[in-house]
């Protein structure tokens, strides 16, 4: 059972206030006294997560719920959505835009880094109907 | 090997007030894509970068970094530095090139590997 669910609304193109989810879910893990190992891998793919709504998603939420020995995220968002779920898995694939490229984001690494960081990961898009994306972490 | 021994011995500008320079450097890590760094850097290296906009300083929150270089000169927006300041990320800026850096803190002893 969750102890608790806190959801934050994250904004597409707003590239200089991005990242300041993730640092709000790096806090609250900090505060409740997780591992350090854990904090790192869920910041990673919260980062990862947020980014990808700044840069292809329209506006967004992410909801974190943490439980006693779990933390899952879910991510959803207004966007495009993905054409081919497993091509955007491949590392180096990216749909970014030179505005977003010459800030050092669409490396076509964060879904891949969101994998490698969680313990379990659902990518669910089709074109035109947004994504939902969750991932989930034993604590 | 402190920060503060790193600082002297590079001779960076501090932006924008002396912070954390007693924290003890782990390694380095050189990068300017944000994913790659988020993958690779790891907690307590410092960051060598020619990014210069505020999201920089999410990464070095969400990493533990120890401090963020930016080389060749570049100058932080104004924005970054209030950014760095509120989240106590001490920002460091080089007239040197992100090669020369790694070189003098590899010839320091600060090593550095990724994930």
């Amino acid at each position: 059972m969750a102890i608790l669910t806190k959801s934050y609304p994250i904004k597409a193109r707003d590239y200089l206030k991005a990242g300041e989810i993730s640092m709000g879910v790096h806090g609250l893990l900090k505060k409740i006294g997780f591992a350090t190992e854990l904090i790192r891998r869920v910041s990673i793919c919260a980062y990862e997560a947020e980014m990808n709504v700044v840069m292809h998603g329209g506006d967004g939420v992410m909801t974190i719920e943490i439980g006693e020995d779990y933390v899952n995220i879910t991510i959803k968002d207004s966007g495009p959505g993905i054409e081919d779920v497993s091509l955007a898995m491949k590392e180096g694939f990216s749909t970014a835009s030179e505005e977003a490229r010459q800030m050092g984001f669409g490396a076509g690494m964060g879904l891949p880094n969101i994998k490698k960081n969680s313990d379990s990961l659902d990518v669910i898009s089709a074109k035109g109907k947004g994504t939902e994306v969750r991932i989930g972490f034993v604590a | 090997m402190k920060l503060s021994e790193i600082v002297h011995h590079l001779d960076l500008k501090i932006e924008p007030s002396p912070m954390g320079m007693d924290r003890e450097v782990l390694g380095g890590y050189c990068g300017d894509l944000l994913s790659d760094v988020m993958a690779n850097a790891r907690k307590g290296y410092l960051w060598l970068t020619v990014q210069s906009h505020q999201n920089i300083v999410a990464v070095a929150v969400l990493k533990d970094l120890a401090a963020i270089i930016l080389v060749n000169g570049r100058i932080p927006e104004e924005e970054t530095i209030k950014k760095a300041e509120a989240e106590g990320i001490p920002l460091l800026v080089s007239a040197r090139s992100a090669y020369e850096v790694a070189g003098i803190l590899h010839g320091l002893g600060v090593g550095g590997e990724g994930n």
